[in-house]
C-alpha cells in the first residue's frame, strides 16, 4: 500500500500527525503536512487508515500497489 | 432525572421547520427531537431562519462528509444567499476583512497556513505541563474555596481564558474584559449595536496590544503575528481579526465542553469511573472525544452557500442555495455511532464532526483537545466525590448564542 498526500488541499490540521505519528509530520513554520514514509509498514495500515478518514481537507489517499 | 435512551426522536416536523429547532427540556443535552427526525426521514430539507429565507439542512454524518470538502461549497458570506446564523454576522459581513471564516480555497488555504504555526501538534503539546499547572491551581483555589461551588465560575471560565492568553499573550488583569465582551459577541440575543460595540471593543484592544508586540516580543502568537506583519504576509487588521476570532473561539466552547462535560459525566457515572480508573492518555483521548461527539456544543450549525449546483442523493441544491449543516445531529447518526445516546467513552469516536468537517475543521481543535485530556483527567481524579448540587431541570441553558451552553453548575464534594 502506498500513501499519497495532496499537498495543495491539505489545511495543516495537523489529524494525520496526531493519528499516525509514525508515518506524518507537520511543517513547523506553518503546519502543512509532511510524509515521513511512503509505504508504511502493515502494522501501521490502521492508523493510517484513521488518518485518511479524519483528514478535514480529504488530502490524503491509501492506493493499492 | 430523565435518562438519555428515554428522549423523544420524533417530533412531528412542519413542511418548513424553523431553524435552529428547540431541544426537548426534559433532555438538555440531546439534540433537538425534530432535528433526529429529519435526520432519519428528510436528511437534506429546506427550513426557514430568522431572515425569512430557506436554506437547506443536512443532517447526516455521510451527506456532511461528502459536501463540506467540496470545492463547491463556498463560504462566502458575501453571497446573498449566505445563510447568516444571526443579524449581526449579516451586518458585519460586508465590513469584515477576508479571514479563514470567510473564504474558499485557494484564498482560504493561504490564510490559514499563515495562521497555523502555534496549533502545530508539536507546540501545542508543549503546552501539556503549563496547562497542568493552571489546572491543579484552579483546582487547589476550588478546594480551599466554599463547598458548594459554581463549577462554571470556579474552573469552566477561568481555564480556557488562562491558557488562550498564554497563548496569545494577553496579560491576566485583562481577563474579565474579555471573558465579558466574548461572551456579548457570541450571544445571538443581544442587540446587533451591542455585539458590535463589543466586538469594536475586542479589536481596539488587540490591535493596541500587537503594536505593542513588535517592539515587547513576547513567546506568543500576537508577537509572531506581529511578525508576519513586519514581513509583509499579513496586513495589520488581519492579524487584529485573527486575534479577536482566536480569543472568541477559544472561550466559550471550551467553557462550555468542560461545564457540560462534567454534567454528562456526572449524568453517566459508570463512564464517570472508568475515565477515573485510568490514566492511560489514549483512554482518556478518547473520552475526550466521545464527550465532544455526545454535546456538539456548536448549536446554530456550520453555515455555507453553494457556488455550482450540486446533486446530492435524490435532491438538487441549486447554485446560490444556502447550506445549515447540523453538527449534534450528524454526531448523533446511528448509521455511525450505534445507540448515539449513549455516553460510551469506550466507544470508536474520532471520527465525529464536533469540530466541523472540511478545509474550515476547527482551527484550536488540537488545543481544545489538550485542555479538555488536562481537565477531564485530573478534575474527576483529584475531587472524586464530585456531585450535582441542584436538580438538572433548575439549570439554565443558552439557547441563544453559537454554542450551547450552561448559565451556572453548582457542585459539591
Amino acid at each position: 500500500m502506498r500513501v499519497e498526500l495532496d499537498l495543495p488541499k491539505c489545511v495543516a490540521s495537523g489529524q494525520c500527525v496526531m493519528a499516525a505519528p509514525d508515518v506524518f509530520d507537520q511543517r513547523d513554520e506553518d503546519g502543512v503536512a509532511i510524509l515521513l514514509q511512503e509505504q508504511p509498514d502493515d502494522e501501521l495500515l490502521d492508523e493510517v487508515r484513521e488518518a485518511v478518514a479524519i483528514c478535514p481537507a480529504a488530502a490524503i489517499r491509501l492506493v493499492e500497489q | 432525572m430523565t435518562d438519555a435512551l428515554s428522549c423523544p426522536v420524533t417530533g412531528a416536523a412542519a413542511p418548513l421547520p424553523e431553524y435552529p429547532l428547540p431541544r426537548a427540556a426534559e433532555c438538555p443535552l440531546a439534540p433537538a427531537p425534530t432535528t433526529q427526525a429529519l435526520r432519519a426521514e428528510k436528511p437534506i430539507t429546506k427550513v426557514r431562519i430568522w431572515n425569512g429565507t430557506t436554506p437547506w439542512l443536512i443532517t447526516r454524518h455521510a451527506d456532511q462528509r461528502a459536501l463540506l470538502p467540496d470545492p463547491r461549497v463556498s463560504d462566502d458570506d458575501l453571497d446573498p444567499g449566505f445563510p447568516y446564523v444571526n443579524a449581526h454576522r449579516a451586518e458585519i459581513a460586508p465590513v469584515t476583512p477576508r479571514l479563514i471564516t470567510n473564504t474558499d480555497a485557494p484564498e482560504h488555504t493561504r490564510l490559514r497556513r499563515t495562521v497555523n504555526g502555534p496549533f502545530v501538534v508539536k507546540r501545542i503539546e508543549k503546552m501539556r505541563a503549563p496547562i497542568q499547572k493552571i489546572v491543579d491551581e484552579l483546582i487547589d483555589a476550588m478546594l480551599a474555596g466554599p463547598n458548594p461551588t459554581d463549577l462554571l465560575k470556579a474552573f469552566a471560565f477561568p481555564l480556557p481564558s488562562l491558557v488562550i492568553a498564554e497563548l496569545l499573550g494577553v496579560p491576566y488583569e485583562d481577563h474579565d474584559f474579555f471573558q465579558h465582551n466574548s461572551g456579548v459577541v457570541l450571544d445571538g440575543a443581544v442587540a446587533p449595536e451591542v455585539a458590535r460595540k463589543a466586538s469594536g471593543d475586542l479589536a481596539a484592544y488587540l490591535d493596541n496590544l500587537l503594536t505593542k508586540k513588535a517592539t515587547e516580543p513576547g513567546e506568543d502568537v500576537l508577537t509572531e503575528m506581529a511578525g508576519r506583519v513586519q514581513a509583509g504576509e499579513m496586513s495589520h487588521t488581519e492579524a487584529v481579526h485573527m486575534g479577536v476570532a482566536m480569543l472568541i473561539a477559544g472561550h466559550e466552547t471550551t467553557t462550555t465542553m468542560l461545564s457540560l462535560g462534567t454534567l454528562a459525566f456526572l449524568q453517566h457515572p459508570d463512564q464517570l469511573a472508568l475515565l477515573r480508573a485510568t490514566e492511560d492518555p489514549k483512554v482518556i483521548a478518547n473520552a475526550v472525544d466521545e464527550v465532544l461527539r455526545y454535546l456538539s456544543i456548536v448549536q446554530t450549525g456550520v453555515r455555507r452557500v453553494a457556488r455550482d449546483d450540486i446533486e446530492i442523493g435524490d435532491v438538487v441544491i441549486r447554485k446560490g442555495d444556502g447550506m445549515i449543516f447540523d453538527l449534534h445531529a450528524a454526531n448523533w447518526d446511528p448509521e455511525v455511532f450505534p445507540e448515539a445516546e449513549r455516553l460510551d467513552i469506550t466507544r470508536p469516536a474520532r471520527i465525529h464532526q464536533a469540530f466541523g468537517y472540511g478545509p474550515h475543521q476547527c482551527l484550536g481543535q488540537n488545543l481544545a483537545r489538550l485542555e479538555l485530556q488536562v481537565a477531564y483527567g485530573t478534575l474527576y481524579r483529584r475531587i472524586p466525590t464530585l456531585r450535582l448540587a441542584a436538580d438538572v431541570a433548575d439549570l439554565e441553558f443558552d439557547h441563544t448564542g453559537t454554542t450551547y451552553g450552561v448559565r451556572g453548575l453548582p457542585v459539591a464534594w
